[in-house]
């Protein structure tokens, strides 16, 4: 479907990003920036236990204080509201912003207090007086699983969500042919993105006009239609304002539960209404942590390190209630042998409820729990036959020249180059003096270690995962759209139709208009109408908007260019064929003489219809919906389907020291190869995969949101919850590669989450390394220094090494 | 109770409550939404404010401390409409940020830097930003937009106050 050309005047060169200008200047507009009139402020009455029935809500005194107007509980909302959605099909497992007579875990919302100020509605919230009775309750995901386990959802009848066995190719046979069998359980621990603006969102309902004005921080797909049925309200009862400046998402922005109770104590009290979580609220419950899996993975294998077949099983803790986020043992049904040419796999996908906060969509949507534990399960194939990790991986990755590449799970690899990849990385980094570096400081005392992983980040999503873990759904699209018009005096202006958070949206849509139209990109105004003016997104999730809002630009300005043509053919007298467009201008390929520039166009187009080619609407509008590349169908019976249609790959390779005394590990190097196709502008591809890599070195090494065996979440502001500082942070240095995807228009790949998908992985691989000395290996995410320190004194004393002076 | 705040050169009187906190006061009765509220307990720096040239935290000053102090938002290094200073101008060049919530407050830790310290190494800058968080870009193209800027100042030859 690639029309465009190779050579770009824009695409892929170092432009500034022109959403920054805002935000140097204290210039963005974020959801709590946005002054309504007459706005007031809701805190939360959280219920204390991880399970308890509500036995009374006595709200006497804090409606007595002057200055507080509401105190809304979870009875009266359920009655005037229908329960969330849930992706998967489990109509008895009902999801209310506010507990209704059970509360499921520690931190769920309780009661929502409305006053004249956040400050004054603390203030009633600890005088809302709610009596509880306490009741079992489960944690583990394993436990969850037991036959005696207490229940999450009486009427569900289990705590299982989703179980769920697919078998691609022949597994069976595979494992029987193979000599040699491994199997490991690893497991990737609690945490989540965690932005650094909480969730935010305000709400005004005009009773006259039926009209619920929304100003939130979101990054969440059918936001608008989901909040609307909720409320009973026809969605074009619904107005969206996509331009909102988004503080941080990388997936959990979802924000429904916040936004149906500010919608609902809007229309209820009469006055716009706001709720910003603060850190608390935000880390117990708002609703937005990441996956907690739990991995056994068998893998078949021959003498020469080669695997052929790969059974996974995937237990993930969702937390109290099902949102989106069981589909996150879906996405990674799509590379489900990461790059590697495993003939057949069997996958079993669990998901659990259990009485901790609710799990929401993250940075790779469980991809990167699933990257790490491939990536460990090949280092023990290497280890368990002496071979190099590196070798290992080479003979396991598919070839160039294998793409386009069907994996067992139904999905096609575009394109790559991982070998090529790699051996750039490893020239650059000169491997064999980072082992020599290595080498030296094992010698001087340290444990050293090489980190190694690579990983594959599918792109431009089509959801695919909905309609193959619940069969009641029948998605088989998940297009995005691009308006463009000129107006009468000549300004171009292009619409996007979902709000950012720090992806550079605006700047992609204006490159990609200017390329096409051949016209500079700072000419090109970028818009975001409201949900009600909007043409169909699904929101910048899954890495999906260089390849679809950059696909859906680059076809609207296509139709523009085509429109402009044939004006001029008709007005010049000159055959469709020979008018050439340039720079927006069309002359007459024959005769260049003969010529129509821009304002001759725009005029004509807007104001001559006597010079229109018959049957051609006046003005200068255009707009395409952009359907997937490769998708459109529903998944086999036996769970096979195209879920992504552009697979990016990275590789990294990091040098770890750890302090045998303390513990503490320190990368000494950081190298990340990095091909996702053709680069739209180097500066945001750049700090994406950084800031990716740190989110991995936070997610490997530091966050966790932990729970003591009381049910109490540990981990409730930023002294328990560590997030990486700039010291914690490395420089990485990244060499890139270019593989462009045959699936898009410029040959893009998305690239917003590799440097996650990787870095947890390549942490991972280079304790392990560093640990190999001491004849022990850790399984687990996060290493804290904690537990690592503890692990290194423990196998220092069973061997008998001198330990450091007390 | 009233207090009169000093910020970025002119004198404001506001009502405030004692438990009212410099970073609401500044937002809410100001205006100078600039400075962002992100953990509300002194970690993540993204409500940095300098007070008499000093990089704090406004979640953790009440406004009635402030009485005296001169206080400098974002809002008071940006030289006029649609102008940039150095420092801003660097942030943009090296792409320092993403998702901008973070920046303001970045760009006032770099200025008390730079004031203090025209020429720092890489180590001086990475330490003087260590007490802001961003989530986004995983600090290096900061640590580089603030190095441009240290480069460019004293390029030009004048105190970072004249344009940084």
């Amino acid at each position: 479907m690639s029309e465009a050309p190779r050579t770009f005047r824009f695409v892929s060169s170092d432009r500034r990003v022109r959403e920054d200008r805002r935000f140097v200047v204290g210039k963005g507009r974020f959801a709590a920036d946005i002054a309504v009139p007459g706005l007031r402020h809701v805190a939360l009455v959280t219920c204390p236990y991880p399970a308890a029935r509500i036995v009374g809500i006595d709200k006497t005194a804090a409606l007595a204080m002057p200055g507080v107007h509401y105190v809304l509980d979870g009875r009266e909302l359920a009655a005037a509201t229908l329960p969330l959605a849930a992706g998967l099909d489990t109509p008895h497992v009902p999801r209310r912003p506010l507990a209704v007579d059970i509360a499921r875990y520690a931190g769920e919302w309780v009661v929502a207090v409305v006053a004249d100020t956040r400050a004054l509605a603390e203030d009633a919230a600890e005088r809302v007086k709610i009596s509880y009775e306490r009741l079992p309750f489960v944690l583990d995901a394993e436990d969850a699983l037991k036959s005696d386990a207490p229940l999450v959802h009486a009427g569900h009848g289990s705590n299982v969500l989703l179980d769920r066995t697919f078998v691609w190719g022949e597994v069976e046979r595979d494992f029987a042919e193979s000599p040699r069998h491994l199997s490991l359980r690893v497991k990737w621990g609690r945490s989540s993105t965690v932005p650094i603006e909480t969730f935010a969102v305000a709400a005004s309902w005009d009773p006259w006009r039926e009209m619920l004005d929304v100003w939130a921080s979101i990054q969440m797909p059918k936001y608008p239609d989901q909040t609307a049925t909720a409320l009973k309200l026809p969605a074009s009862s619904v107005r969206v304002h996509y331009d909102v400046d988004v503080g941080g998402s990388y997936g959990v922005k979802r924000g429904i539960k916040h936004t149906v109770l500010v919608g609902y104590l809007t229309k209820r009290l009469g006055f716009p209404v706001r709720l910003i979580e603060d850190r608390l609220e935000n880390m117990r419950g708002g609703d937005a942590h990441g996956p907690e899996r739990l991995f056994d993975v068998d893998v078949a294998f021959d003498d020469t390190g080669v695997i052929r077949s790969m059974r996974m099983r995937a237990l993930d803790n969702v937390g109290a209630y099902a949102g989106r986020s069981p589909f996150q043992l879906g996405k990674p049904v799509g590379a489900i042998v990461g790059p590697y040419r495993i003939r057949s796999v069997q996958y079993r996908a669990i998901a659990v409820t259990s009485n901790k906060t609710v799990q929401e969509a993250v940075r790779a949507f469980g991809q990167s729990p699933t990257n790490y534990a491939i990536e460990r399960i090949i280092e023990e194939v290497a280890n368990s036959l002496g071979l190099d990790r590196l070798e290992a991986r080479r003979r396991n990755l598919i070839r160039k020249e294998e793409f386009p590449y069907l994996i067992p799970s139904g999905s096609t690899y575009d394109s790559g180059d991982y070998h090529t990849v790699i051996d750039k990385v490893l020239a650059h980094a000169d491997y064999g003096a980072l082992v020599a570096e290595r080498d030296r400081l094992r010698a001087g005392g340290m444990l050293a270690g090489i980190g190694l992983a690579t990983c594959l980040e599918p792109s431009g999503g089509n959801s695919s995962f909905e309609p193959l873990l619940n069969p009641k759904n029948t998605t088989t699209t998940w297009m995005d759209s691009c308006r463009i018009s000129v107006d009468a005096t000549g300004a171009i202006t292009a619409t996007m139709h979902t709000a950012s958070a720090g992806q550079g949206h605006e700047t992609l849509v204006g490159t990609v208009v200017g390329e096409t139209l051949e016209l500079d990109p700072e000419r090109i105004r970028v818009v975001r109408p409201d949900s009600l003016s909007a043409l169909p997104s699904n929101s910048p999730v899954g890495s999906r908007m260089a390849v679809m809002l950059g696909g859906a630009a680059f076809h609207a300005a296509r139709k523009l260019r085509e429109k402009l043509v044939a004006i001029a053919s008709h007005d010049l007298g000159v055959p469709l064929e020979r008018a050439h467009y340039r720079e927006g201008g069309v002359f007459d390929r024959d005769a260049p003489e003969r010529r129509l520039g821009w304002m001759d166009l725009v005029t004509v187009a807007h104001r001559n219809f006597h010079k229109l080619p018959p049957d051609m609407e006046p003005g200068l509008s255009v707009s395409h919906v952009m359907q997937v590349p490769t998708g459109g169908a529903l998944p086999t019976a036996d769970g096979r389907v195209q879920m992504y249609p552009c697979f990016s790959f990275e590789f990294h390779l990091i040098l770890m020291a750890i302090d045998p005394e303390l513990g503490k590990p320190e990368i000494r190097r950081y190298v990340v190869g990095h091909d996702c196709g053709t680069v739209i502008n180097p500066k945001i591809v750049h700090g994406m995969t950084m800031g990716g890599i740190a989110h991995g070195i936070g997610a490997a090494l530091y966050e966790e949101f932990a729970y003591d065996d009381e049910g109490q979440l540990l981990a409730q502001s930023f002294m328990d919850y560590l997030l990486p500082s700039s010291h914690e942070v490395p420089p990485v240095e990244i060499v890139h590669h270019v593989t462009p995807s045959p699936h898009t228009v410029f040959g893009q790949k998305g690239s917003g989450e590799s440097g996650y998908l990787g870095a947890p992985a390549a942490i991972a691989s280079a304790i392990n390394d560093a640990l190999k000395p001491l004849g022990i290996s850790v399984n687990t995410l996060p290493i804290k220094v904690s537990l690592l320190g503890d692990m290194i004194a423990a196998a220092r004393e069973k061997i008998g090494e001198p330990q450091g002076v007390e | 109770m009233r207090v009169e705040l000093t910020v970025n050169g002119a004198i404001h009187g506001v009502d405030v409550e004692p438990r009212t906190t410099l970073l609401d006061a500044l937002r809410d009765n100001l205006g100078l939404t600039g400075a962002h509220a992100g953990c509300e307990h002194g970690v993540c720096g993204a409500c940095t404010v300098l007070c008499d040239g000093a990089a704090v935290r406004s979640c953790l000053m009440f406004a009635v401390q402030a009485d005296g102090i001169a206080i400098t938002t974002i809002e008071g290094v940006t030289p006029g409409p649609g102008e940039l200073s150095i420092l801003q101008d660097a942030f943009c060049e090296t792409h320092g940020m993403q998702c901008g919530y973070c920046t303001p407050a970045m760009i006032l830790a770099a200025h008390a830097l730079l004031t203090n310290n025209p020429a720092p190494s890489r180590g001086d800058i990475v330490d003087a930003i260590s007490g802001n968080i961003c989530r986004c870009t995983g600090y290096a193209q900061i640590v580089d937009a603030i190095a441009l800027a240290a480069e460019r100042i004293r390029g030009v030859n004048r105190p970072p106050e004249a344009g940084a």
